[in-house]
């Protein structure tokens, strides 16, 4: 079946599962933190957009408890608790580029070609249309994780842990039409403990080492290992 | 009768490639008008670029001492190869014999023979500026070149070929469809036409500032007829870009038979088309600021991001949906 078959409801949820990549893209890609945590935002809408056209689609209504929990969680609440952090460690200019920014996408494009080629026996067995957002969900994760590989900015990587769950539940909803309501309240509030636990800390980290500059945690160590 | 058809399609694209070379000062020209109102200036008239190129045309050509034959025979060749790439790309109508000549890889070879020969043209003569514009140029193109191929191929995997003409007609057939990969593709051609063409945020066309100039700086020692030459194929390679984004992604009301009434329609569209592309283009080149040179590798990087991600989202998305 080609996209000539599919309802407008359908491609109009594949068009919003590719602008979740996209963003997990410009989410990587992002100079400024502050435009990062924007990125952050747009692709938790966007996933709780995703998560909505597949209750309607699917008929499934307790999909839309999901999707209004992750659009106040992860589009609203997250990134306002982050841009308040940013503002009181005064980061609101910091602006750390990426490094060898074409080398890490090109790094990232083929860890979407990984997750695709990773996934398709499981696309193959089942016909759903929403198993083809199975790949794309693993390749947010996988960029999520390379996110908090390539940073060295605290903020950002806690950035690419939030996306990595972005990726998951929506993993979740595309394969299972979604989690029992316990659990997801659950992941819900763990992700909020979570980003209160980072927000303290951040604090931690810049009292101890007066930056939030990870590589440095690693110095103070091979400085005491001179010393000795 | 079967002959009668065919010369008549024969004439159509012979018309149809007048049209792109008609086409193009006027293009120009309203681009300028309406970048102007927007400045709250009044301007040129739209007319202005053809009375610009009929005076280099009336001209006397003058050539530096230092000159090469090569630099007189490159504004024909660039002229010629752009002029044939254009008559390749459907205008007013699909079903044209042209566009069996040449496939889209075809076109994007035929652009790079022309840029080839005016990267050869800058360098001839020896002068700074010109070799300058012209390392310039090919910094730009060899990133350009592959953002441009990828959205090719996006295309022609969804419509299964690589001639143009299918691929419109293959729009035109189908159910109108909203494809994410259509999406990435649109975008990374737009970033890709404007670099190409040398328009606001990679190169200004209205100035001649030595420290930012690309595509003026090749053409410093040109003069007369061989400036006009240089100048028309720009216009006629704006013309073909903005036909190939317009008839590709929004192909309705082109002409799908030779009869005079959908030709006209055909003709209409592709007018309005391109005024609106034109338009916004005005629009975004007054709303943008252009980038310092070492930035417009980071600009085409997005434009290659954008085709892959069209590319892989049409193999991950639609094949089997």
């Amino acid at each position: 079946m080609s996209y000539d078959g599919m309802a407008l409801l359908q491609q109009f949820l594949l068009v919003l599962a590719a602008l979740v990549l996209f963003s997990a893209f410009s989410l990587l890609a992002q100079a400024r933190l502050v435009s990062a945590i924007h990125a952050f935002a747009w692709q938790g809408a966007l996933v709780a957009g995703v998560t909505t056209v597949i209750a309607v689609a699917g008929r499934l209504p307790h999909l839309y408890f999901s999707a209004a929990l992750t659009l106040a969680l992860k589009a609203l609440l997250i990134p306002w608790i982050l841009h308040r952090l940013v503002r009181r460690l005064e980061l609101d200019r910091h602006v750390e580029s990426l490094w060898r920014p074409a080398l890490t996408i090109m790094a990232a494009v083929a860890l979407v070609i990984f997750s695709y080629w990773l996934v398709l026996p499981i696309v193959e067995q089942e016909l759903t249309f929403t198993r083809n957002i199975v790949a794309i969900s693993l390749a947010v994760v996988l960029i999520g994780l390379l996110m908090m590989v390539m940073r060295q900015q605290a903020v950002i990587q806690v950035l690419g842990f939030m996306s990595m769950e972005n990726g998951l539940f929506l993993a979740a909803v595309s394969a299972t039409a979604g989690m029992p309501l316990v659990v997801e309240l659950g992941v819900a509030f763990d992700v909020l403990v979570a980003m209160v636990l980072f927000g303290m800390f951040f604090f931690q980290i810049r009292e101890s080492i007066d930056s939030l500059d990870v590589d440095r945690l690693n110095r103070l160590t091979e400085s005491r290992g001179d010393g000795e | 009768m079967d002959h009668l058809v065919t010369s008549g399609a024969w004439g159509l694209a012979l018309l149809q490639a007048l049209l792109y070379a008609a086409l193009g000062p006027l293009l120009v020209g309203w681009i300028r008008k309406v970048k102007a109102v927007l400045q709250n200036r009044r301007g040129a008239s739209v007319l202005q670029p053809y009375r610009d190129l009929r005076k280099l045309l009336m001209k006397e050509a003058r050539v530096a001492h230092t000159a090469s034959p090569l630099f007189r025979a490159a504004p024909y060749v660039v002229f010629g190869a752009t002029w044939l790439a254009a008559a390749t790309v459907p205008l007013v109508a699909v079903d044209l014999p042209t566009a069996a000549i040449a496939d889209i890889i075809a076109l994007v070879g035929l652009l790079a023979l022309a840029r080839f020969f005016l990267a050869l043209a800058g360098m001839d003569v020896g002068t700074a500026f010109g070799g300058m514009g012209a390392s310039r140029e090919m910094l730009v193109s060899a990133l350009a070149e592959p953002a441009m191929l990828m959205a090719v191929f996006t295309l022609a995997m969804t419509a299964h070929s690589t001639n143009l003409a299918t691929v419109v007609d293959y729009h035109l057939t189908g159910s109108i469809v909203l494809r994410p990969s259509f999406l990435f593709a649109f975008a990374g051609l737009i970033l890709v036409a404007i670099a190409e063409t040398g328009r606001i945020p990679v190169d200004n066309p209205a100035t001649h500032l030595e420290l930012t100039m690309i595509h003026e700086a090749m053409l410093l020692e040109y003069s007369g007829r061989h400036l006009a030459l240089m100048e028309w194929a720009a216009q006629i390679k704006l013309v073909l870009y903005g036909a190939l984004i317009a008839n590709v992604f929004f192909p309705w009301g082109i002409a799908r038979s030779l009869w005079p009434s959908a030709v006209a329609v055909g003709l209409v569209a592709i007018v309005l088309k391109l005024l609106t592309l034109g338009a916004a283009l005005a629009v975004a080149e007054t709303v943008l600021a252009k980038m310092r040179l070492f930035r417009a590798p980071a600009f085409l990087n997005l434009a290659l991001l954008m085709s892959l991600l069209g590319l892989l989202s049409h193999v991950i998305l639609g094949v089997r949906a």
